[in-house]
């Protein structure tokens, strides 16, 4: 048996910088559980530069931007355990994890951070018909291959779904000398940046389809073909726009879903919207002491933002370990309403201290251009925040004074149409 | 006088730009920042990005050793820089900011490694 202080779960970006954190906070012993054979998540697989321009004020790649982190570990006195895959989270917060190189192990946690991330939805979450060929692989998947391991996972390439990693590899898979043939959008609009639209595909002159999706993979050893066709409002095909495409690899970029195991595990009151738990400023869960942060919380388009929220999530497990006393909780809800899909966190807890400001995250259900966002507590509008554009892909923030909110009873987020 | 529409790529706020080039004038509107008037001015003179691979590693811990151009380079340079990684082969270990290939493609401009690699 273990015990530390602040167990976290995951040494990804969420998990390094809120273990790095927790540490400047005060916080005497703690450990972090990686899986993977190293720390950084999935940080060292998207060697494409965009990283650290907010939180560095420099344009890194992925790796690099990891290795910022991992460099600083150094000489902490924070513990990593690689190769370890947790397995089960008690609302005591204990957590049974086993090692490649340590076996079994019972760890014994005051408070614990959840930074577990995601993974990608796979085929089979998406329910495409036709045989089980090879040549199959989400992004993601494809991503580590060529990038980490030197595999080329096909040559004519079809890629569903244009989330970023289907974005980046559209354009890796062109550097290596692959054919990428279409990038087929089911949404009207993309999930993934602008700027990788431009630079991804534009660049390469890969064409981009909206309302688009593959209704067919054809081959049975291996990927033939794929039939990819036009859907109306509903995401229902429309008989007669069918196309052929040859390819011998189809690319899923098709969503990322939090890995929220143990979160359930530990009866952690989760947010339907965002497949994550559900939380507070702080990021604390419903189970106290236990926190959230990153991907497995919410999936963000930045790590810059990831680097952002573990920080808040580990300074608050590390007053937690400070503090004997925890004041009752004080919540209200935060209520996304008309436009706004949901909000992080899900709720504030108004109790005991608070600093001047809130920042709070939403993202919106459709574009809006322009968009104007009105926040109300009690159903009086305290801020309206006008942007010349809103989509989908990209998260927002805004911040409310804590002054404006802090007797209200109930406080709502929402777009209002022009 | 060309007008286009364009999105800012410097940096992942992905401001929507309108050019307007008229003879040598450039107008941009849009941006947020100096750096977004730099890029779109960029694009209709020598267009830039920053090329980011991987390359095989004699005798490491993991195959591969990712890389990048030190800075940008001209769009056009592209394929030049990677034809020409595909031949480096840098000997573990190798750090973070190594110089994998000097003057890449004749660009002037290194590439990088941007990740660690030991011994095996
Ligand atoms: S104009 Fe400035 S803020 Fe906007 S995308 Fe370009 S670099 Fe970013």
């Amino acid at each position: 048996m273990k015990q530390v202080d602040i167990a976290i779960i995951g040494g990804g970006p969420a998990g390094l910088a809120a273990a790095l954190e927790a540490k400047k906070t005060g916080a005497q012993s703690i450990l972090i559980i990686e899986r993977d054979r190293e720390l950084g998540g999935i940080l060292q697989q998207c060697i494409h530069n965009g990283f650290g321009l907010q939180w560095f004020g420099e344009e890194l790649s992925g790796p690099e931007y990891a290795h910022r982190f991992i460099e600083q570990l150094a000489d902490t006195g924070i513990e990593v355990m690689t190769d370890t895959m947790a397995l089960q989270l008690n609302p005591d917060k204990t957590i049974i994890a086993a090692g490649y190189h340590t076996g079994w192990e019972e760890i014994h946690a005051k408070a614990v951070i959840l930074a577990m991330g995601c993974r990608e939805r796979t085929r089979g979450a998406i329910n495409i018909p036709g045989a089980r060929p090879a040549g199959v692989y989400t992004a993601g998947c494809a991503q580590r291959l060529v990038n980490m391991e030197g595999y080329m996972p096909g040559r004519e390439i079809v890629i569903l779904g244009s989330g970023d990693i289907g974005l980046i590899m559209a354009r890796r898979m062109t550097w290596e000398g692959a054919k990428v043939k279409l990038v087929s959008e089911i949404m009207p609009y993309s999930s993934g940046l602008a700027r990788n639209i431009a630079q991804c595909l534009d660049d390469n002159d890969i064409p981009l389809k909206f309302s688009h999706t593959v209704t067919q993979i054809h081959g049975r050893e291996r990927v033939e073909g794929v039939t990819v066709a036009e859907v109306d409002a509903k995401l229902n095909p429309i008989p007669g726009t069918e196309e052929y495409i040859p390819c011998d690899t189809l690319l899923l970029s098709v969503g990322l879903i939090p890995e929220n195991e143990l979160t359930t595990m530990a009866g952690i009151q989760m947010d339907p919207v965002t497949s994550g738990a559900a939380v507070d400023q702080n990021r604390q869960t419903s189970v106290e002491g236990i926190f959230a942060c990153g991907n497995v919380l919410h999936v963000h388009d930045l790590v810059d933002n990831v680097s952002a929220e573990a920080v808040i999530a580990g300074h608050a497990a590390a007053e937690y370990v400070r503090k004997t006393e925890h004041p009752a909780p004080r919540k209200v809800a935060l209520k996304p309403e008309n436009g706004v899909r949901y909000t992080v966190p899900q709720a504030l807890n108004l109790a005991g201290e608070l600093p001047e400001e809130l920042d709070l995250y939403f993202r919106v259900r459709n574009a809006y251009k322009p968009a104007v966002l009105e926040i109300t507590a009690d159903g009086k509008v305290i801020r309206t925040v006008k942007k010349p554009i809103m989509t989908p892909g990209e998260m927002e923030k805004v911040k409310v004074k804590t002054a404006d909110i802090a007797q209200a009873g109930e406080i709502a987020l929402r777009i209002v149409e022009a | 006088m060309i007008e286009k529409d364009m999105v800012c790529i410097v940096c992942p706020v992905g401001c929507r730009l309108h050019v307007v080039k008229d003879g040598e004038q450039i107008t941009v509107s849009g941006n947020t920042c100096k750096r977004g008037e730099r890029y779109a001015v960029g694009e209709f003179t020598d267009p830039q990005r920053t090329v980011t691979s991987s390359v095989y590693v004699e005798g490491g811990h993991m195959p591969l050793a990712s890389v990048r151009t030190e800075k940008t380079i001209s769009k056009a340079k592209i394929p030049a820089v990677l034809e020409a990684l595909k031949t480096v082969r840098p000997v573990a270990p190798v750090k973070v900011g190594d110089v994998v290939l000097p003057n890449a493609a004749g660009t002037g401009v290194n590439v990088i490694a941007t990740r660690e690699i030991r011994r095996k």
